[in-house]
């Protein structure tokens, strides 16, 4: 009876959604593409829905600096559409597509010095502002209670901080780990929580922070620099002369320019390791989504399905995605103690 | 490919913010954290320590305490032990005496046993002798009748006995 009773409430849902697609059928073509580069790219409103043909979204700062005019600043929706503001307006295409560009008085095209308020950077400062405040609250409730266990928030986050801590940190870097502990440890969680608030898909989350590469550039360029700063005498020697054959060193460097390069390719693939995999994620999650609109023009039934099966994938890729946000910082933090602890030896 | 080519304003952006992030973490966040954990740590290692300590000590003092009631219960028994051995001394020293006592008793009374005999037998003797006069006299008297010296050599004896029979 049980059973029965839900074999009907699924049908009522496939037909529900069959509904809402036959009444959607005079929707133009969806162009998935788009949809999910829009989405994974920056963007200079933060687009939340469309109601009845009206857009809800948040309109952010534009901070340009033109060459001609010094600096602008105003808000993103003097923009829409296509709008020009002051000279500058979003390019269609070309090499600056989607970003402000500047119309000089000579006509040409050029993109000015652009430090808006993107929808990655207002994301960006909210997770900072988040991690700073929990950590900070965290330090202040060790700081209120002196030689206490704590128990239910803090005591998980202190769950996390010593997973990593003792478990990735310590035994990577070795006896000198205590210096480089709170940097990874603020880089763990910042990827984290990064990656998190990237799954929520409404505002405050669901821009993709770790999923650009700049982000990660800076992330992966600050282990750089770590990592060669505490590079020690035999850390350069095994670059510039490694213990091979004498004729992979004389009369041409190869292992020397091998090893060389491995000191760049290292942090590269830190960089490209975590951009791809949480780019990836997101493309997925969107394209699963875009199944129940692509399926539109296929009928009333087969969308049905296809709303049912894009649900219940977009479940598991979300579950799969919260696994890789974890696991992402998780490597992301290992590697660049594993690489300073290289480096030390 | 713009995906693959950084955004000069985020990447302003980011490193301006996680700047500040690890700044701001780095010297107020984790640090603060770990240390105040290590030193619980250090402080609940110390308690288990020091609580370690103190029943190690309690298990001495036990020992210790169990160690004396011993010691009280063997000097108790060696105590009696001797004065059983003291008891025993006492009466058999007591029992010595007494033999030898007796036995110098014994000896006495035997010496003056013998004197009593000796004297008797003298007694007898003299009694026997004085028994073998009269006998004789009696005998003699018969052969010397009516003489007056005879007379009154027998009346000086007779006298003589009875005094000495008196």
């Amino acid at each position: 009876m049980r059973t029965l009773d839900k074999y009907k409430l699924l049908l009522i849902i496939w037909l529900a959604f069959g509904w809402i697609g036959v009444n959607d059928v005079s929707a133009e073509e969806i162009n998935v593409q788009e949809i999910v580069f829009s989405h994974i790219q920056d963007n200079y409103t933060w687009h939340i829905t469309s109601w009845n043909q009206q857009e809800i979204s948040i309109p952010l700062p534009i901070i340009v600096k033109s060459e001609e005019r010094g600096w602008n600043f105003f808000i993103a929706s003097r923009l829409h559409e296509g709008n020009m503001h002051h000279g500058f307006y979003i390019a269609k295409e070309g090499e600056h597509a989607g970003k402000v560009v500047e119309k000089k008085s000579t006509g040409e095209e050029v993109r000015p010095l652009d430090i808006s308020i993107t929808k990655n950077v207002l994301a960006l400062l909210l997770s900072c502002i988040i991690l700073t405040s929990v950590i900070l609250g965290v330090a202040r409730w060790y700081k209120k209670h002196p030689m206490e266990a704590p128990g239910g928030f803090v005591g998980m986050i202190e769950a996390c901080i010593f997973f990593i801590h003792d478990g990735v940190i310590k035994d990577n870097i070795g006896k000198d780990y205590r210096k480089y502990a709170p940097y990874l440890l603020t880089v763990f969680f910042f990827i984290l929580l990064n990656n998190l608030m990237g799954l929520i898909p409404v505002f405050p989350g669901g821009a993709n922070v770790t999923g650009n590469i700049a982000i990660t550039l800076v992330l992966s360029a600050i282990t750089f620099i770590i990592v060669n700063v505490s590079g020690t005498k035999a850390y350069w020697k095994g670059i510039f002369w490694p213990e091979t054959p004498l004729f992979l060193k004389l009369p041409f460097p190869l292992m020397p320019f091998v090893e060389f390069f491995g000191v760049f390719t290292k942090p590269f693939a830190l960089m490209i390791r975590l951009f791809a995999n949480i780019m990836a994620g997101h493309t997925i999650i969107l394209g699963l989504t875009c199944l129940v609109f692509i399926s539109v023009s296929m009928g009333a039934i087969v969308n049905g399905a296809m709303s049912i099966v894009s649900v219940v994938f977009c479940v598991f890729m979300n579950c799969i995605e919260i696994l890789v946000a974890c696991i992402q910082a998780y490597i992301f933090t290992l590697l660049s103690a594993v690489y300073i602890g290289l480096a030390k030896e | 490919m713009s995906l693959l080519t950084p955004d000069s304003g985020l990447l302003f952006w980011m490193f301006l913010s996680f700047g500040i992030v690890v700044f701001i973490l780095c010297k107020f966040g984790f640090p603060v954290i770990i240390n105040m954990v290590e030193q619980r740590k250090e402080f609940i290692d110390q308690s288990l320590n020091a609580a370690k300590q103190a029943n190690e000590q309690l298990a001495n003092i036990q020992a210790e305490s169990a160690a004396i009631l011993a010691q009280a219960k063997e000097q108790q028994t060696a105590i009696l032990k001797e004065a059983m051995q003291a008891k025993e001394r006492i009466i058999s020293e007591a029992r010595d005496q007494a033999i030898t006592e007796g036995q110098r008793q014994m000896e006495k009374v035997t010496q003056q046993i013998q004197e009593e005999k000796e004297k008797a037998i003298l007694e007898i003797r003299s009694e026997i002798a004085d028994l073998s006069v009269n006998i004789a006299e009696k005998i003699i008297r018969q052969k010397i009748e009516k003489n007056e010296e005879q007379q009154a050599v027998i009346n000086r004896l007779l006298n003589e006995i009875t005094l000495y029979k008196s």
